[in-house]
């Protein structure tokens, strides 16, 4: 599923790498350690997290991650934004907790 | 120049995972009997046993670098100190500010008191010191080094609240005064793997609990006095002052 279609679907604000929201979604990912994202996560996942630090942008490039939801909304660091923007992986944001926003998303991916 | 040792992780009493007998008279025996010359005080989001330690310190001729191990939101624990009270007490109200207003259940994590030098309780934090405060790891070093304190994210190596297990990697541009590796590891041990920490000065510290823990690992300092000046200049390798790793 496109991620435009997932950020209507999800009602989703869009906070940065706007370039990258034609990418498609395979799947998805939930994890806040880092270390953990990098060893587990496949291609193509949307990865929530409540993580804000720039370091997402690096592991989610690293793993070809197609979107990042940041949780409870969580505003990103600047850094975070820029990169994201330079290297055209959207970051997302919703209000919701990980649990709902998780299971709204496989919800919907199910449907596919 | 001098050869100086140094333990710079070292919890108290206050700190909830910290054993009773961790008192401050009795961590300054033990690191008098350990020949320690330096020792830093890291209590988990809390300064309040500096001063006393300090003091008695002083009196065995042990210089203290006051401080504590902070917690990040990111849950990375970093060792920040301070050259003097001003300093530390704005740092402490920084802590008492974002520290999450959860209450401690000392029968899960334990006592978190605050003793005189006799050993008598005069304090009891009510909040859980071990959660996390509500400041990212850069809004942490940044208002540190507003206070010309040091910055130092801890035991890099472990599995749980490293700079590494939370955030993947080393951040791009970190301004860390020096990374700490446990007991656990040897800076080269962890330098092969994460070439990228050599260009920070490596530390090496029990991170003691309990009173037999300190000064079972140290570092050595080539300083000319134990000063926070002679240390900060060490770790930036400015006119022959260094960090040997012991």
């Amino acid at each position: 599923m496109k991620i435009t279609d997932i950020i209507s679907a999800l009602d989703l604000k869009v906070i940065s790498g706007n370039n990258g929201l034609s990418n498609e979604a395979s799947g998805g990912y939930v994890s806040d350690l880092l270390s953990d994202v990098i060893g587990n996560a496949k291609e193509g996942q949307i990865w929530i997290t409540l993580q804000t630090h720039q370091n997402i942008i690096a592991v989610a490039s690293l793993k070809d991650i197609s979107a990042i939801i940041i949780v409870k909304g969580f505003i990103p660091e600047t850094d975070t934004i820029e990169k994201s923007n330079a290297e055209n992986i959207p970051v997302l944001g919703t209000d919701q907790d990980t649990f709902n926003i998780t299971g709204h998303l496989f919800e919907l991916l199910k449907k596919e | 120049m001098k050869f100086l040792r140094a333990d710079l992780h070292i919890h108290t009493v206050l700190s909830p995972c910290g054993d009773l007998e961790m008192s401050p008279a009795r961590i300054i025996y033990e690191a008098a009997r350990r020949d320690l010359d330096i020792i830093g005080i890291t209590d988990h989001n809390t300064t309040r046993h500096c001063n006393l330690i300090t003091r008695l310190a002083a009196e065995k001729g042990i210089f203290v670098l006051q401080g504590a191990e902070v917690t990040t939101r990111e849950e990375v624990h970093c060792l920040t100190f301070f050259e003097n009270n001003d300093a530390l007490e704005t740092f402490q109200e920084f802590l008492d500010e974002n520290l999450p207003d959860f209450p401690n259940n000392p029968l899960i994590f334990g006592h978190q008191v605050q003793v005189d030098e006799n050993e008598i309780i005069i304090y009891e934090e009510k909040r859980l010191l071990v959660n996390a405060i509500s400041k990212t790891v850069k809004e942490v070093e940044v208002f540190v080094h507003s206070l010309n304190g040091l910055f130092i994210p801890a035991h890099i190596d472990r599995r749980k609240n490293s700079i590494y297990s939370q955030l993947g990697f080393l951040p791009e541009n970190m301004k860390a005064d020096a990374l700490e590796v446990s007991r656990a590891t040897m800076p080269e041990q962890f330098s092969d793997i994460h070439p990228e920490i050599n260009k920070y000065p490596l530390l090496r510290s029990s991170d003691a609990h309990y009173p037999e823990q300190i000064g079972t690992v140290f570092t050595v300092w080539h300083i000319n006095e134990p000063s926070f000046s002679e240390i900060i200049m060490a770790l930036r390798g400015i006119r022959g002052r260094k960090v040997v790793t012991g």
